[in-house]
């Protein structure tokens, strides 16, 4: 996966650079999710304060209708975005590419705000 | 069982937690270090579902027999020896009768080479279809998120149907006297929490902390599957320590942890009710330690449990390939789409009949249709072609029709006459059996939370 450099608008920022932790794995047979943990109490407190990450963001990201997101949960104890999105292939089922689904997560890495 | 000590006002209650999972292995040193702090009990998680439906419905165990034995091993004579009680939830990875049995056969040849005698107490995690029928008629089944509703055409395919137990069986297990308790199909924290709670502590801390030791060192920094942990459970908190020098739990790895593989971290719903961490802290107490405040188990009005079956829909094979031209590897999805159009018309009217899936490697083998990226810029593509038939024979076949008309398909601009495939392998295709999906992973009410069949063998 290459990450897109940030385009002409200056002030946008990658979520690579914010973040500590980008991962994807199932959340059962039928459920992918997504962790974001940042570097900074700040950065958290930013994407919160502005919703930078949504349902809609995620599903345009991930090219899925947004009734597929299940939920968005910023997570204050560690600091932390959950999305939890439905698995288009359950775990295992025929044309799954991803048994664990610990490899999801790359769409993220291009994230700008 | 330390009865007399929990009337004393809840001393503090040590739990162990050994690995990840009952196979991936700990260090004795770390496991020594635990046992030096006199725990209370010492408990594993046996399983998953994560490595896929093929292992619920084969009956096979993901982790290996040597492997389990030697964790087994260790932990029965330690907790025989120190009269700790041991207890192991999901055996076998997929706790079905199978896997149990399997399991169970391991701790009988443990105690004949070592001439362990003990009260083993067992419990089976297998519903019958007719319960799961029984329930689905009078509206006690509901599917989980994004899982279809049961149908029970669905409950008559499925294979090797469990229910997550919760507390109750073990603890049914325990009061019986069982020195060692191997259960099937269990909620994870079950194993950890349910002697607690029967002692009298709090069942929402007690359930999170089990959350966490479900995946032992996992949750500490550096973590690792494969190393111990140590819980202690005291009446208004938790404290997390680790038993390796190298390790430390911190307030963020802990709360890190809550999130792994769980939609909501907020409410982590279970058998019986959810454990809700709204109001919940961790803080740092130093020397790599954490303590948990303010976790709050929420009962259910009705008890649900948790049940998961598989059913099998075929057998597959498999050829891997590798692809170098870059006149192919421009139009690979139009090449691919048109040799499954050729083998189809090859078939004839047996044309519909078997799956087809090209797996490209090097442009969207990970993601699928979900990959962003969709132009490759890869000089080469690694190609796992992939059949499903009925019988092993269908998916052979289609397979061998699928490999050579695709190894000598000639694509508009073809130059390289003499073929499309660099195949690694003599033979080139692989024939991988049963093909699961899963079907059934939904909540079913229950009057009993101990309906589970249970037994006790005097070994």
């Amino acid at each position: 996966m290459r990450v897109t450099k940030p385009t002409a608008a200056k002030k946008k920022n990658s979520l690579l650079k914010v973040a500590r932790v980008i991962r994807s794995k199932n959340s059962g047979p039928f459920e992918l999710t997504l962790d974001i943990m940042f570097k900074e109490r700040r950065y958290f407190e930013l994407f919160k304060k502005k919703r930078i990450i949504t349902a809609r963001k995620i599903a345009r990201l991930y090219g899925i209708p947004e009734k597929e997101v299940l939920k968005v949960v910023y997570f204050e104890p560690s600091q932390a975005i959950k999305v939890t999105l439905k698995r288009r292939i359950p775990s295992g089922s025929p044309g799954d590419t991803d048994v664990y689904g610990a490899q999801q997560h790359a769409p993220l890495l291009s994230l700008t705000f | 069982m330390n009865k007399s000590k929990a009337r004393s006002k809840l001393a503090p209650f040590k739990i162990l937690s050994t690995t990840a999972i009952l196979g991936y292995g700990f260090p004795e040193s770390s496991f020594q270090r635990g046992l030096r702090k006199k725990p209370d009990l010492i408990a594993v998680d046996g399983g998953s579902t994560d490595p896929g439906p093929y292992y619920l419905g084969a009956g096979k165990s993901f982790t290996s027999r040597a492997a389990v034995k030697r964790d087994l091993r260790l932990m029965i004579k330690a907790g025989l020896e120190h009269n700790i009680p041991v207890v192991v939830g999901t055996a076998g990875g997929s706790g079905a009768r199978p896997h149990l049995e399997w399991c169970l056969e391991i701790v009988r040849e443990i105690a004949r080479e070592e001439n362990l005698h003990f009260k083993l107490g067992i419990a089976y995690a297998d519903v019958e279809k007719e319960m799961v029928l029984e329930a689905f008629k009078q509206k006690r089944v509901k599917p989980l998120a994004f899982v279809p509703e049961l149908t029970p055409e669905v409950v008559f395919e499925s294979e090797n149907l469990v229910a997550q137990m919760g507390i109750e069986p073990f603890i049914k297990l325990l009061n019986q006297g069982c020195q060692v308790v191997i259960a099937g199909r269990s909620y994870d924290p079950a194993v950890f929490a349910a002697l607690p709670i029967s002692l009298g502590y709090d069942p929402g801390l007690a359930l999170h902390l089990g959350k966490i030791l479900e995946c032992a060192a996992i949750a500490a920094t550096p973590g690792s599957g494969s190393d111990c942990a140590l819980g202690i459970l005291e009446e208004d908190s938790f404290i997390l320590e680790t038993l390796s020098p190298e390790r430390k739990f911190t307030p963020q790895s802990a709360a890190a942890h809550t999130l792994y593989e769980k939609s909501d971290p907020y409410e982590l719903p279970g058998p019986g009710g959810l454990i809700n961490l709204r109001g919940c802290s961790f803080e740092d107490i130093g020397q790599g330690r954490v303590r948990v405040r303010g976790s709050r188990f929420i009962p259910s009005e009705n008890y649900w449990v948790k049940i998961e079956g598989v059913r099998m829909i075929g057998f597959r094979s498999i050829s891997i390939a590798g692809v170098r031209d870059p006149i192919m590897i421009e139009k690979i999805d139009k090449i691919l789409k048109e040799v499954e159009l050729k083998v189809r018309e090859i078939m004839g009217k047996d044309g519909k009949n078997g799956q087809i899936y090209f797996h490209v490697y090097g442009k969207n083998g990970v993601m699928g249709e979900l990959e962003p990226v969709k132009r490759t810029l890869s000089h080469e593509l690694g190609l796992v072609i992939e059949t499903i038939g009925k019988t092993q024979e269908e998916a052979d076949s289609l397979l061998a029709l699928t490999r050579s008309a695709l190894l000598h398909y000639g694509y508009e601009g073809r130059i390289a006459t003499a073929g499309n495939l660099a195949f690694p392998f003599s033979p080139s295709d692989i024939s991988m059996g049963k093909v699961y999906e899963f079907s059934v992973y939904h909540l079913m009410q229950v009057d009993r939370p101990d309906f589970f069949l249970s037994r006790v063998e005097e070994l």
